[in-house]
């Protein structure tokens, strides 16, 4: 189990307050002028060092992102970074607490990495539905700005660096950082073909870097404490320390940071309060928010909470929610809930997710009551190859990965239910 | 006989202005993006309007926001149209919009709702006919370790939900004293049994482990 003096999120609980005063009791905006002084390529070096990938899902190298930026703008374009708190991937509460409770981390955070990508404006894109949760990251904001942290020369660093808060209105696919950047644009929320890629052309068509909260705000630990330090968690190539969220059937709820690779069991035992009913009475985990494939019971007893051990389990480690289902799940229903999510939130731009989501989601209402051809189960992984690798974005990949989880390790369920049904009409 | 008043048909007032307050506010919004990126403040005068207006953005609003951004209105419907969050029609006093999302739904969403429509008299989608709620079901609202949770009217969300305490909240919420938040009293995303982390934090905040 992680040592607590290694934990990042000190207040994630929001036991303290999340004030200035009190967040830098905890350490946040101590020695930020003194990092900033070591240089720009030394701190995108030192995240390269601590091996820390994105935390928003697709978990891609984020020193190396960094490093795409272009170092001098040699048309006037400016650099951006735009930091994703569009957190909607079902099963995800992370963001939430940090921006509730540790916002000062964040924007230190965000000052650190638009200096390390010369950046001089910084956008967070929090989703609508989060509005106790703006007005307190924009209150920390003001802080900062009155204490001469951010704006004209930040923390007399000599980088000038501003900061503001940007409110969604409810879309999921905001998420995709490239529906993010036309939604940041005042456009409708769809996803743009790449290339061109943010970091050539993002928003304004000016170099972008999105990256999630999380990822932001754990940097300013990891420059201070030293790459290395970071990089002593966790797999090699999954370091460094998470926030895992528990939800489902588990005893205790909670959010909680803990060292990368631990021991989906360990987590859910020690932290979630166990499994309802005890271990034995598990049926499932979804381990990595809904777009991942289910782990039925068997590799959930082994598996490593990891970017590469759940890919090898043909699944992932998304955003780290961790979504468990006892044995009194209606699994079926539980997957055509997702099916109904992916279908409500496709934008509506890539024929193939557009009606290919709302061709799953009724196939799969049916499957939920048996009523059903037994052929229809290949028809759903069918349909959902059709969508896979034909759409702008991942949307509609995602929208068939939960539903293909549920056929690999569940079709003699549904098979079951489509019996049944057949026999009742026989009778 | 029904009890459900639909509001099909409702009045599109002929004008909207911002009020000199929200002006103040709408000059800010649009000094965070750089000149002539003005659009980039649609969907904070949109949301500002549906504050202005009872929870609803009528199309004079948007009308009022094409002008006060040059931006062509066709724009700024597509933008209302696309995002869930804007009511464009009338939702009730109390808007109470349910995650039923499956981290919901397995923490038991489903009976919470059902105890709503009992306690209220009316189905999803539909608001009371003294106009004070309104229910819809909405996906995933991020707040899963806390399940089940509804938001009101787009701010406060009430979290740990139970058939049993969920009449009490609505209760509350027409009389003005609800309190947001977990409704089993228990510290935000931690542990109901307590902290499993950060001993010494814990034991400085005075909670024990």
């Amino acid at each position: 189990m992680l040592d607590d003096k290694d934990r990042i999120f000190t207040n994630i609980y929001g036991w303290d307050w999340p004030t200035l005063k009190a967040a830098k009791e905890r350490g946040v905006w101590a020695g930020t002028k003194e990092v900033m002084a070591k240089g720009q390529d030394w701190i995108i070096e030192e995240v390269k060092n601590s091996g820390l990938r994105g935390r928003g899902g697709a978990g891609f190298p984020t020193g190396m992102k960094w490093s795409f930026m272009p170092k001098e703008s040699k048309d006037g374009r400016p650099n951006y970074l735009v930091i994703n708190a569009d957190e909607s991937e079902p099963g995800t509460c992370k963001d939430r607490d940090i921006i509730r409770h540790e916002p000062h981390r964040l924007i230190e955070g965000a000052l650190l990495a638009s200096y390390a990508m010369r950046a001089h404006a910084c956008y967070i894109y929090i989703r609508g539905e989060f509005m106790r949760e703006a007005e307190a990251l924009q209150t920390a904001i003001d802080e900062a700005y009155e204490a001469g942290l951010v704006g004209k020369n930040a923390c007399g660093s000599g980088w000038d660096f501003d900061i503001y808060v940007h409110r969604g209105a409810g879309a999921y696919i905001c998420g995709e950082e490239t529906a993010l950047l036309n939604s940041l644009e005042g456009k409708k929320g769809m996803p743009r073909n790449k290339p061109p890629f943010p970091a050539g052309a993002g928003l304004y068509a000016c170099p972008t870097t999105v990256n999630n909260v999380e990822t932001i705000a754990v940097v300013p630990e990891i420059v201070k404490r030293g790459g290395s330090w970071f990089a002593s968690f966790g797999r090699e190539k999954n370091s460094g320390t998470k926030l895992f969220c528990i939800s489902g059937h588990v005893n205790t709820p909670c959010n909680v940071e803990e060292a990368m690779s631990v021991p989906l069991k360990e987590i859910i035992e020690k932290h979630g309060g166990g499994v309802r009913g005890g271990w034995d009475n598990l049926l499932a985990v979804i381990p990595g928010g809904s777009s991942t494939r289910l782990l039925p019971k068997s590799v959930c007893d082994t598996v490593l909470m990891d970017f590469d051990a759940l890919r090898e389990q043909n699944s992932g480690l998304g955003t780290a929610a961790i979504i468990v289902m006892d044995k009194s799940t209606d699994i079926v229903y539980a997957i055509a809930r997702l099916a109904r999510f992916y279908w409500h939130e496709s934008c509506g731009q890539c024929t193939p997710c557009r009606e290919g989501t709302g061709w799953m989601y009724r196939i799969m209402q049916r499957m939920v009551r048996g009523e059903a051809r037994l052929d229809e189960i290949d028809m759903l992984l069918d349909i959902g190859r059709e969508i896979e690798g034909h759409t702008i974005c991942a949307h509609g990949d995602a929208s068939a990965w939960p539903i293909q989880g549920l056929i690999n390790h569940f079709r003699p369920e549904m098979e079951r239910r489509i019996k049944e049904y057949r026999s009742k009409l026989v009778a | 006989m029904s009890a459900v008043s639909h509001k099909v048909d409702f009045e599109q007032p002929k004008d909207f202005k911002f009020s000199k307050e929200n002006m103040a506010k709408v000059e800010k919004h649009i000094a965070k993006y750089p000149k002539g990126r003005q659009a980039s403040a649609v969907m904070a005068l949109l949301t500002l309007a549906q504050e202005q207006h009872d929870g609803w953005i009528p199309e004079a609003a948007m009308e009022e926001i094409a002008r006060i951004l040059d931006m062509p209105r066709v724009k700024v419907f597509e933008v209302a149209t696309f995002y869930t969050m804007y009511n464009l029609s009338p939702k009730g006093k109390h808007h109470i919009q349910f995650c039923t999302t499956t981290p919901c739904w397995l923490a038991g969403s489903g009976e919470v709702v059902r105890a709503c429509e009992k306690h209220l008299g009316i189905h999803l989608g539909e608001t009371t006919p003294d106009g004070e709620f309104h229910l819809s079901d909405v996906e995933c609202l991020g707040a899963c370790v806390n399940a089940p949770v509804f938001q009101h009217n787009g701010d406060d969300f009430y979290e740990d939900l139970t058939p049993e305490n969920v009449v009490k909240v609505l209760d509350d919420i027409k009389a003005g004293k609800a309190k947001p938040g977990s409704q089993t009293g228990r510290v935000k995303s931690m542990g109901a049994k307590g902290p499993t982390t950060l001993g010494e934090q814990a034991r400085k905040a005075g909670i024990e482990k």
